[in-house]
């Protein structure tokens, strides 16, 4: 168990590295010198030359990159050219919108999925499975913005059931920034559900036919008890793995739904750094993502580990 | 022939098909015989023969496509009354099993939980069918592991079935079976999976604990040398049929079935008690969507007349003894 601690923590680390090292190539990738590039066709070539030095560029390429992670790992990912503050200041007071967006809509496909794709899977071939997979087939394919445009239009501007779009406002209280995630979490649920649904219906199929569950009826318990706790828990254990993922991916996802909403989250923050050049706060977004894809990883792994004993790492 | 108060089941023309409509195959044509009180009955036969579909359909566990066709299934409860199993309900079912009807399944590998301590899934029969406390269900689990000598037993209750050999799943299987003292055992082919050492082992367990718990067992096996160890009556299958039932010894030396007798023809009577497999007859079992009219072994039998064709039902030759041959072999063998 240490050990296997210890292994995931240098993979985190090469990871991390990995991430970092991806990071510092885009931008130098990007056609033309970094420098001129961010500060525009009009820029004179005293100020290019100036800001050249401020960002190192006039180091060697290795210097650079033993610099850039000299700083990162401590901590300094630069300073955002647009907003002139440490990109990591940046970064943080955007953050709490996504993760609470990606948390909020993770529950709203727990809540949608979980309890339809066990219903589904124990009345395999009836009228309910067939229309839930459709309507989840349906769900998925199509795509989040245009959810979320109708709901905006009906539940919040029509109806005026929720806020139709921001955060708020500066100085909102926490009850009024939920009250805004509302409908993001659910458009972006809504979309998400749809994988969780699949997988939680043929990992039940799968382990309904178990014989153990045959075991759990010759016991003489109820329907309810031998899927909800023989099975389910079973069943659970490939669920983990593809909350994990859609978690994961819903951080990323959450870009058109912040945009469609106009949350200040990181999604919109990521969109608007790369329509103004702001590198460094790319680089930022990029590295504070992939370090949340490790942490979820890891903390599905774990969970792994304390549903099923029979997993040894 | 029993009067019916010894008799604690008695299965008359059961019949269980699959599928829907014309489609229906028929695994069971027609299984009868009946199990004294107290009493091992081993039902025996070749694989695919309908032992494991007899068994899930008196636990009322066939799998969805499957269902009773017709017969009854009367079992007698411990308070006296007679109950068809085939007419109850859900409810009615499950609170049979456990403590009416316990189930030791064919695989010790697959049959319990992974997710869950052996004390856990036995316990959870106390759970489910007994008002007791937690330390009571607790000290009676131990009880019971110990009572399946398993060494260790309180350290054992904590484990999960991966850290277990295959024997020592299948003590926990009984353990499981028996903790609510139930009036009758299944035990569909409990050592199949096992090896011959073990397997020994087990089956002394069970004969030990049928004398201190006083049960009837429902013994299925195609060993017949595990037949001549285990049981007092014996019921032989053929194709969804059950062709002969008679006591054990009645059945060894007056064999009266073409079939049987090629069972037991085909194992060396010396080598009974070590367990061996049968060595299958010539031919083989005929399809269930394929079976020739009247008696279904005719075609592999030597035995064989023109008569053969029309239907032929199990019928008492002597007393005890039943047959579903027109013709009277016995002690042919
Ligand atoms: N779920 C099912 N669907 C369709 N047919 C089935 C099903 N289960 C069993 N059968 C059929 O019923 C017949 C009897 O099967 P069963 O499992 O009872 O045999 P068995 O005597 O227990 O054999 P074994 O010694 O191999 O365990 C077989 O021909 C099988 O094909
Ligand atoms: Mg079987």
């Amino acid at each position: 168990m240490r050990s296997y601690l210890l292994r995931r923590l240098i993979g985190m680390i090469v990871v991390i590295f990995l991430v970092l090292t991806i990071a510092f190539v885009l931008v130098r990738l990007a056609p033309g010198d970094p420098a001129s590039l961010m500060l525009g066709p009009d820029a004179s070539p005293e100020e290019v030359a100036a800001l050249r030095v401020r960002l190192g560029l006039d180091q060697p390429i290795i210097a650079q990159f033993g610099s850039f992670l000299a700083n990162a790992l401590r901590g300094d990912l630069g300073q955002s050219l647009f907003f002139n503050q440490p990109v990591t200041t940046v970064l943080a007071s955007r953050a709490e919108p996504t993760i609470v967006l990606a948390l909020f809509s993770l529950l709203v496909a727990l809540v949608i999925a979980t309890p339809i794709g066990i219903w589904a899977a124990y009345r395999r071939g009836s009228v309910l499975d067939q229309t839930s997979i459709t309507t989840a087939m349906l769900a998925a394919s199509v795509p989040s913005f245009l959810t979320g445009l109708v709901f905006q239009r009906y539940l919040a501007t029509d109806l005026g059931w929720f806020p139709a779009s921001g955060y708020g406002g500066a100085g909102a209280g926490f009850t009024e920034r939920m009250r805004h995630l509302i409908l993001p979490a659910i458009t972006l649920g809504i979309t998400n559900s749809a994988l969780i649904l699949r997988f939680t219906r043929a990992s039940m199929l799968d382990i309904l036919g178990e014989d153990y569950v045959r075991t759990a009826r010759a016991k003489g318990m109820t329907e309810r008890r031998v899927v909800l706790r023989h099975a389910l828990k079973n069943a659970g254990i490939p669920i983990i793995t593809v909350v994990g993922l859609t978690f994961a991916l819903l951080v990323s996802g959450a870009v058109v739904t912040e945009r469609v909403f106009n949350l200040p989250g990181m999604g919109n923050l990521v969109v608007n750094a790369v329509l103004r050049r702001d590198y460094p706060v790319i680089q930022g977004t990029l590295i504070v993502v992939a370090a949340l894809y490790v942490l979820v990883n890891l903390i599905t792994d774990l969970l792994y580990l304390a549903v099923d004993k029979r997993v040894k790492y | 022939m029993q009067t019916p108060d010894d008799t604690i089941l008695s299965v008359e023309g059961l019949r269980v098909g699959f599928g829907r409509g014309a489609a229906t195959v028929t695994a069971l044509r027609d299984v009868s015989f009946t199990l004294g009180r107290g009493k091992t009955l081993a039902l025996v036969g070749e694989s695919g023969s309908g032992k494991s579909v007899t068994s899930l359909a008196l636990m009322g566990l066939l799998p969805p496509s499957g269902r009773i066709l017709s017969g009854r299934l009367n079992f007698r409860r411990s308070d006296g009354t007679v109950v068809d199993l085939a007419g109850l309900d859900a409810a009615g079912y499950r609170a049979m099993r456990g403590p009416g009807i316990s189930m030791i399944f064919q695989e010790p590998m697959s049959s319990l939980n992974p997710l869950f301590t052996v004390g856990d899934q036995i316990g959870e029969m106390l759970l489910l069918h007994e008002n007791v406390s937690s330390a009571q269900r607790d000290k009676r689990v131990i009880e019971m592991l110990e009572l399946v000598e398993i060494p260790g037993a309180a350290a054992r209750a904590k484990s999960y079935p991966h850290e277990l050999s295959g024997g020592m799943r299948q003590r926990v299987m009984i353990a499981m079976g028996l903790i609510c003292n139930p009036a009758l055992l299944i035990a569909d082919e409990p050592t199949t999976a096992l090896d011959v050492t073990i397997q020994a082992q087990i089956l002394d367990l069970m004969r030990r604990l049928q004398k201190e718990l006083d049960m009837s067992i429902l013994f299925i096996t195609h060993d017949m040398g595990v037949v001549a160890e285990m049981a007092d009556q014996v019921a032989v299958m053929y194709a969804g049929a059950v062709v002969e039932q008679a006591g054990v010894l009645d059945l060894f030396d007056h064999t009266r079935h073409p079939y049987t007798q090629g069972l037991l023809a085909s194992i060396p009577r010396d080598d009974l008690v070590d367990g061996e497999r049968l060595v299958p007859i010539p031919g083989s079992v005929p399809s269930l969507t394929a079976l020739p009219s009247g008696c279904a072994f005719a075609p592999r039998c030597s035995h064989a007349q023109p008569e053969c064709h029309r239907p032929v039902s199990l019928e008492e030759k002597a007393s005890g003894h039943l047959s579903a041959c027109i013709f009277d072999f016995a002690g042919a063998a």
